[in-house]
């Protein structure tokens, strides 16, 4: 069924799709409308979960963890400052081996309080061991979401699984959605670790220094185990649902001398910037990461990079940018760009490709 | 027990204005009104701790703000932790300036209960205010802890169905020297109240019901009115209490004699549209529960 | 692509209206796009919406800075912003009012009084006149989508006849 719909309301639709049993979530800017939204499911019967209306995001987390323990699929949904107040139990569900999903709204961090999109507030999560995937557009976030249950909840991965889309940005906008029905493309949820009376075992207890790092190992044997399921998951959905996805979205890769690299809706818009770049004969392509944990390998050749963070680690780098170098060894033009939704237009784009300088780090804004 | 109806006259609340006319509230905002007076009564040497809520955005945008006293804007969780510190602080350096945290029912009641409930205990010398709209105004309108039974909000589409938490008797359970509830609607009874509390070292508590107009649907002209109307009822209770003393406040006494009908409240406002008569008698249960137990304490007999 | 951009107040229904234009425009077979621009509003404060309308898929999601169209739901928004910014030269105005405002001359200006239609269907609620249904039958009479879709469109997102009365209303008056 052919609709327009916003890019919250689409999670919200694929969470329907879904089924959880348990939903456990906080409202903040700009992921409201996904909580309102599954609220509004559960009161009109469309969604049979139990909705719990947490007062915070520590506790939206905790309590997803509790409901995943039992064997029961859970979802929840948050944002920056959400996102950050929740990291401990966002920590600790990774190394649960739980397989939430979990929708997050990049927004910027405060002080100053700052609602617009920016990629710091999951980058901040990205050593804690979940999968995280970046959408760019409605329908995008629709089918990712779906995708994001089968990943998490294979036995190859029991890893929770995060769904990012820019806030506002696609959060807000309305755009055209195939609200596919799932059919049987997510089966049913089978925890091998799930509480069971009849077999009782200890969660999470203490654990001695001759331990700990085995446990550990066996969340990063499952994260590099999950790129075969990714894989697997995505041309599934190809097959049942018409729709391609992979690590990254190319376009006009094949013959480019300069590559776009970027996430989210900045990837997306590139690829306007592109068409603008060859009409004056520069081969240029874009390619937008989605995953990033795990990270892709990625298909670079021996193009020139420009890649734009909407992100920083200060004292470092742009993370996407410095992910890349320390995977590839390949240096690049960064433009550290769209901070707290700081507008960048696909001329914006198209001008940082122009007046690249390999190797540099520009400040959009600041230093030009 | 000294008689502590002491009025204030208009001639001797502060002319001076801490709030420019140029805040981004909507209009018949309570907050807003409620601040203007609470830093009347506050003086010059006061800081306000202010977590995510209206009063976030009251400010305005970086580079300018709409309070001319020094705002301290902080996560959603922490303002009674914050607070902590910054009275800590003061008293290290000797200095007796007012620490306020002016935070909303979201920020008190869920995610900030912790912060205050640790703050209360420590004995914090601040004073601790809680503006309540019943719901998450700053994000639109989502059901906080403090929504009253009944009532529509955004996560609660068919009307919430629990009940709305007792703040007060949480906090009262922390054995403080101040605590008093408040409304809009009786801007010189809260003044005194402010001023009171200020006057007093240690951790101080006040409850200000505030009216918001887009949240409760109701008509921004009517905010005075719905405030109003909550006192009559007898559905919002006015007192103070200083440790175990309660005294309740004028315009609560005249309602335990002769309350305004519930259902005026109620029917002026778009959040309480279509409850059943189920759900009005276990408000209207609550309520009589709440306001016996308030004159039980007064009175001394409980 | 046709980039239109609508000025409102905060609470007049200004998200909607995009998200109707948007929708009769798919419903006419094409893409569009709805941006609401967010900045620190409240009811009553102006606001901006985004809508644009392509036979391709749309990838742009920065704001809309030379309009095909501008469409101003509240002609006091005149006084306080500058709505025509980057109107493209040979661009169009549509504003509710009754006749062609001061602060409009020299520009390319359709008019329809919406909030007289509003008030004569009796499309009010809680006292406010309901402007964004109106305004998608006056648009599609400046021919942006059909008007089947247009009508598609409302009776999708509203069940109250109201709406489609005001929007044909709007259609057959609009200057």
């Amino acid at each position: 069924m052919l609709t327009l719909s916003t890019g919250n309301n689409a999670v919200a639709a694929a969470v329907r799709q879904a089924d959880p049993a348990v939903v456990a979530a906080y409202p903040i800017t700009p992921q409201t409308e996904i909580v309102e939204q599954i609220a509004n499911y559960v009161t009109n019967g469309s969604l049979k979960s139990k909705y719990i209306p947490v007062e915070s995001e520590h506790s939206a987390m905790a309590a997803c963890i509790g409901a995943s323990i039992t064997g029961v699929r859970t979802f929840t949904a948050t944002s920056s400052h959400g996102l950050l107040y929740m990291q401990e139990m966002v920590n600790w569900a990774a190394g649960a081996r739980l397989p939430i999903v979990m929708a997050n709204v990049n927004r910027a961090l405060g002080p100053g309080w700052n609602v617009w999109a920016e990629h710091s507030d999951a980058l901040q999560a990205r050593d804690t061991g979940w999968l995280q995937v970046y959408v760019a557009t409605v329908q995008e976030a629709y089918d990712a979401t779906l995708m994001a249950f089968r990943i998490a909840e294979d036995r190859r991965v029991y890893l929770p699984v995060m769904v990012n889309l820019d806030g506002f940005a696609l959060s807000h906008i309305s755009q055209q959605l195939e609200e596919s029905p799932v059919g049987d493309f997510i089966p049913p949820l089978v925890l091998d670790h799930a509480i069971d009376t009849q077999a009782p075992a200890g969660y999470g207890c203490m654990t001695s220094s001759s331990d700990y790092f085995r446990i550990r190992y066996d969340i990063e044997r499952s994260m590099r185990d999950s790129v075969q399921v990714i894989r697997e998951t995505e041309e599934a959905f190809a097959k049942t649902f018409g729709r391609e996805y992979s690590w990254c979205e190319e376009y006009r890769c094949e013959d480019a001398e300069v590559l776009i690299l970027a996430m989210g809706t900045l990837g997306k818009e590139s690829e306007v910037a592109v068409d603008i770049l060859r009409d004056e004969g520069v081969k240029a392509g874009s390619m937008r990461v989605r995953w990033i944990r795990p990270f892709p390998e990625l298909d670079l050749k021996d193009r020139e990079l420009v890649v734009i963070d909407r992100n920083y680690s200060f004292g470092f780098g742009g993370i996407l940018a410095s992910s890349i170098r320390a995977k590839t060894g390949r240096e690049c033009f960064n433009v550290i760009a769209g901070l707290g939704g700081q507008e960048v237009t696909y001329h914006d784009i198209a001008g940082f490709v122009k007046n690249r300088r390999i190797g540099e780090e520009m400040w959009f804004g600041v230093d030009a | 027990m000294t008689d502590k109806r002491v009025q204030i006259l208009m001639s001797e609340i502060s002319a001076s204005e801490y709030i420019c006319k140029c805040t981004s509230a909507c209009a018949g905002c309570s907050s807003s009104l409620i601040l203007r007076h609470v830093l009347k009564a506050a003086g010059r040497d006061t800081v306000l701790v202010v977590p995510a809520c209206c009063t976030s955005v009251l400010q305005g945008v970086w580079p300018n703000t709409a309070f001319n006293i020094p705002v301290y804007n902080v996560a959603f969780a922490a303002a009674a932790a914050v607070a902590s510190g910054m009275a800590a602080a003061f008293e290290s350096m000797g200095k007796d300036t007012n620490v306020i945290a002016y935070a909303g029912d979201g920020g008190t009641v869920d995610i900030g209960i912790q912060a205050l409930s640790g703050a209360l205990e420590r004995d914090t010398n601040f004073l601790y205010i809680c503006y309540d709209n019943e719901a998450y105004g700053n994000t639109g309108m989502q059901r906080s802890g403090s929504t009253p039974l009944g009532a529509r909000t955004t996560t609660t589409p068919g009307g919430k169905t629990h009940a709305k938490k007792d703040l007060d008797r949480i906090v009262a359970a922390h054995h403080l020297p101040y605590m008093a509830t408040a409304c809009s609607a009786y801007p010189q009874d809260l003044i005194k109240k402010v001023q009171k509390a200020l006057s007093i070292r240690g951790p101080k508590f006040m409850h200000i019901l505030a009216p918001c107009p887009p949240g409760w649907r109701y008509d921004a002209s009517q905010t005075i009115e719905v405030g109003k109307l909550a006192v009559k009822t007898g559905i919002w209770a006015m007192y103070e209490r200083e440790y175990d003393t309660l005294t309740l406040s004028g315009p609560t006494k005249a309602a335990l004699i002769k309350p305004a009908p519930l259902e005026d409240y109620l029917k002026v406002q778009g959040r309480f549209s279509g409850m059943n008569e189920e759900t009005i008698k276990a408000i209207r249960g609550e309520m009589e529960r709440n306001l016996r137990l308030l004159k039980a304490e007064a009175e001394g007999t409980c | 692509m046709y980039e239109i951009r609508l000025h409102s107040r905060g609470g007049q229904g200004g998200v909607t209206a995009a998200k109707l234009m948007a929708i009769a425009s798919f419903r006419d077979g094409k893409y569009a796009t709805a941006a609401p621009f967010y900045g620190a509003e409240r009811r009553g404060a102006p606001i901006v919406s985004f809508i644009r309308i392509d036979d391709k898929p749309i990838k742009i999601y920065s704001q809309i800075h030379n309009p095909d169209l501008v469409v101003v739901l509240d002609p006091s928004i005149l006084d306080l912003v500058h709505v025509f910014e980057g109107l493209k030269p040979d661009g169009k105005v549509l504003i509710n009012a009754p006749g062609v405002p001061e602060k409009a001359k020299g520009y390319n200006v359709q008019f329809v009084d919406l909030t007289s239609i509003a008030l004569k269907t009796n499309l009010v609620v809680a006292g406010s006149p309901i402007l964004n249904t109106p305004v998608i039958g006056a648009l599609a009479k400046m021919g942006l989508f059909s008007r089947e879709s247009a009508s598609a469109a409302i009776e999708e997102m509203f069940s109250d006849e109201r709406n489609l009365k005001a929007a044909l209303m709007a259609y057959e008056e609009l200057i």
